[in-house]
């Protein structure tokens, strides 16, 4: 497996870039889009059913069928890669509105009319005090989305995206193991690798949890 | 042509394809397909959870090994669905002899199974560890034991935690049995990988539709038996009576 | 408070910094990459050489490819695009500007009524049906048919050696093909028509592949669609059956290619490889890369180098 991947490295490289993009890029723009979308869920009642029922029904829609129907949609040529952050942008989204919504909701009333006594309103409380609460809970949704992005590229080397996935669907027509496991493997430390980015970057913005040692 | 000319055409496409009689016969059709694509699911849902219920509970009630197995479990997760299809698919083939389909049914349906376990394994795990430490400790003092306490209280307690790891388990199962079709199962993938193929669009869409249909009504009858299942003293569904000012007030106003 | 301000600046950084490699990856001379996420294409002078979904394709789109590099064009891949089907609206939308094709049945994708069999008829029918701006370029005598294979066995239990051999039986049998085989004038009801053979049951695997060749081989179907180039019909030692009344046409292999990028450096840099190209070729080809493990673009190389032309 090692001297196959020597053999192709710059190949294997250029798919891993590949792929590490087209699963972080989703992230990002999901979770810009998710948290207004979770804001709005948790502080108009009647607007989280609706919001949190078609964020799931948008997550049933399979990958597969989402990369094909949308080059259609967006008008994007078929073998461009934007279909695959948009499709992976949507279940990100999609994932993480109920995750910030019920985020949100968990941060404890007392805190909430202690901000306000101190001050804090609207915006202000919301982005210096109930996000920065919310941030455990928003950082393990955004590592389950994470893999669940990195699983979900190489469904897109189907359709001929570069991405680790490539590996599969040619290792597939030989009949032959060793890239089918080097994909594998790859794809399981770049996912590995960002669950650990998430879990640090979450840490570095909870200095206050530290803060506390049992007694 | 405006994006929502498009779209328009996606729901005419989809619409044209689900009418024409012909798609619903034969080996091709809907049912057949649809009936295939629950087959597929379910072997996978039910296998994956006589091993991932049982486990979760022993590890919960028992609190050992939490990390370990939780932490595999997890990794699973992580494993490419792709990846794993054609791995298995050309290990296991070359030695499965005969007309059926098990040659492709086996592959896929490890590969449906090691996506089922980790819903159901963290959630069954996480339902028995969250149960109120004061119900435990009600049941100890009520002269229950060990299994006892799993059963008859442990169990009923975190049956809602339990249903959303199955439901989720379910729905992810569901989505992921489309790409099955590549190593030659039916199913509504083959709508896809067909229509992909054929480059024929309304199958194709169609099929999307027809899954994401699958999915929600699976789930919705899946939240109906969690209803009624759960337990209402769990849920805390049950009607309250007045409170007493309430009562006292609406007494004095007749 | 400081982590507001510290967690924006991360994210605007992070961001920053994913945006900025995307743009930069549109490397034009990289294999097997694809065009920048945003959109950018590769620029004009660059050829994108695509392939299909099966592995003697990629090898003769490495051809191509490293044949236009020894030429000095700049070149990037895009293989394992998929079906004709899928590729050939890349093609005209621009995504790739050059495919290894088969004349026969890229003839039957512009025109399901043509009735040229001979290498010569097809090549000249061909080059009227080809819709601009694509257009065919030297042809080599390399040929890959599509064939109904069956076992020895098979064929020895039913007395097969042609195609209309199986009219009487072929209602108990299964066979196996790419799924876009169902649909194709060639596939599933061109069987019908010309030769008036229906199997039981159509299974759709893929093309030429690893779930064909198993299927046949452990007999999932009775007969497959299997690429007459495929060195495992030698191996197993399958039978091809005849085809006396040509449903499978001349299928010589020739570029497919967007006018725009048809050069003269790019047209004989492609013809000199039509001239060398034979069908023991492509079967050593594919020996190489199925048989073997080779990496194609390796086994391409050597190819080349061997014809005295990279």
């Amino acid at each position: 497996m090692i001297s196959y991947f020597q053999q192709h490295q710059s190949q294997i490289l250029s798919w891993l870039g590949w792929h590490a993009r087209l699963s972080a890029l989703p992230l990002l723009f999901g979770l810009i889009l998710a948290l207004p979308l979770g804001w709005l869920a948790r502080r108009y009642r009647w607007a989280y059913p609706p919001l949190v029922g078609i964020a799931g029904l948008l997550y049933t829609i399979p990958s597969l069928a989402l990369f094909i129907v949308l080059p259609g949609i967006l008008k994007t040529k078929i073998l461009d890669p934007t279909n695959v952050v948009v499709a992976l942008t949507i279940y990100t989204v999609a994932l993480l509105v109920r995750v910030v919504a019920d985020g949100l909701a968990a941060v404890p009333e007392d805190v909430l009319q202690a901000a306000t006594a101190m001050g804090y309103r609207g915006f202000g409380r919301l982005v210096r005090v109930e996000l920065p609460i919310a941030v455990p809970v928003i950082g393990a949704g955004l590592r389950v989305a994470a893999v669940s992005n990195v699983s979900l590229v190489s469904v897109s080397a189907l359709i001929g995206v570069p991405e680790l996935g490539q590996l599969f669907t040619n290792g597939f027509q030989l009949a032959y193991q060793t890239p089918i496991l080097l994909g594998i493997v790859l794809s399981v430390l770049l996912a590995l690798a960002f669950d650990t980015a998430i879990q640090l970057f979450t840490r570095a913005l909870t200095p206050w949890r530290r803060a506390v040692r049992p007694a | 042509m405006a994006k929502g000319g498009a779209a328009g055409m996606i729901v005419t496409d989809v619409a044209n394809w689900l009418s024409d009689p012909a798609n619903w016969t034969g080996q091709n059709g809907v049912p057949t397909r649809l009936l295939q694509h629950l087959q597929y699911s379910l072997v996978a849902l039910v296998i994956a959870a006589v091993i991932a219920i049982p486990l979760g509970l022993l590890i919960g009630h028992t609190r050992r090994g939490t990390f370990a197995v939780v932490a595999i479990a997890n990794s699973f997760r992580a494993l490419p669905t792709v990846g794993l299809l054609t791995f298995f698919y050309i290990l296991i083939s070359p030695h499965i002899h005969g007309t059926g389909n098990a040659s492709y049914f086996i592959p896929s349906e490890i590969v449906l199974i090691l996506l089922a376990i980790p819903s159901m394994l963290s959630n069954t795990y996480a339902g028995i560890e969250n149960v109120d430490p004061g119900v435990k400790d009600a049941a100890a003092g009520m002269g229950m034991r060990g299994s006892q306490v799993l059963w008859r209280v442990e169990l009923p307690n975190a049956l809602p935690l339990i249903f959303s790891g199955v439901r989720s388990s379910f729905l992810q199962v569901i989505a992921t049995a489309t790409v099955t079709a590549y190593v030659g199962l039916g199913g509504l993938g083959r709508y896809l990988i067909d229509g992909l193929a054929q480059q024929d669009y309304p199958q194709m869409a169609s099929g999307a539709v027809l899954v994401a249909v699958l999915a929600l009504l699976v789930d919705l009858l899946l939240a109906l038996v969690q209803r009624y299942a759960v337990s209402r003293g769990v849920t805390g569904r049950y009607r309250r009576p007045a409170a007493p000012v309430e009562r006292i007030t609406a007494e004095a106003a007749a | 408070m400081k982590s507001v301000r510290g967690v924006t600046a991360i994210v605007a950084g992070a961001a920053t910094l994913i945006l900025a490699a995307c743009g930069s990856s549109s490397n034009p001379t990289s294999t097997g990459g694809g065009a920048g996420a945003g959109g950018s294409k590769a620029p004009s002078d660059t050829i994108v050489v695509g392939s299909a979904n099966f592995q003697e394709n990629v090898v003769l789109a490495d051809i191509y490819a490293e044949a236009l590099k020894a030429k000095g064009v700049k070149v990037s891949t895009k293989l394992n695009i998929g079906s004709r089907e899928t590729y050939i609206p890349a093609l005209k939308d621009g995504s790739i500007d050059l495919i290894p094709e088969y004349s026969g049945v890229l003839l039957q994708y512009f025109d399901k009524s043509a009735t040229a069999v001979s290498s010569d008829e097809v090549l000249a029918a061909l080059q009227k049906a080809v819709t601009p701006p694509l257009t065919v370029l030297d042809q080599s005598q390399a040929q890959d048919k599509d064939a109904i294979v069956v076992t020895k066995a098979t064929a020895d239990k039913y007395h097969l050696t042609s195609i209309a051999d199986l009219q009487a039986v072929a209602g108990k049998l299964t066979l196996g093909g790419p799924p876009e085989f169902e649909t194709r004038t060639d596939g599933v009801p061109g069987l019908k028509k010309v030769y008036n053979v229906t199997f039981k049951t159509f299974r759709k695997l893929d093309a030429g592949g690893p779930l064909t060749e198993n299927g046949l081989k452990n007999g999932q179907i009775d007969a497959g669609d299997i690429f007459t180039t495929d060195p495992l019909i030698a191996k197993n030692g399958w039978v091809v059956l005849a085809d006396p009344k040509n449903l499978y046409t001349a299928q010589n292999v020739l570029p497919l290619i967007n006018s725009s990028k048809a050069s003269d450096t790019v047209k004989s840099a492609l013809s000199a490889v039509s001239a060398k190209l034979t069908t023991d070729d492509l079967v050593s080809l594919n020996e190489k890369v199925q048989l073997n493990k080779q990496d194609p673009d390796a086994v391409a190389k050597q190819w080349l180098s061997d014809a005295g032309l990279g």
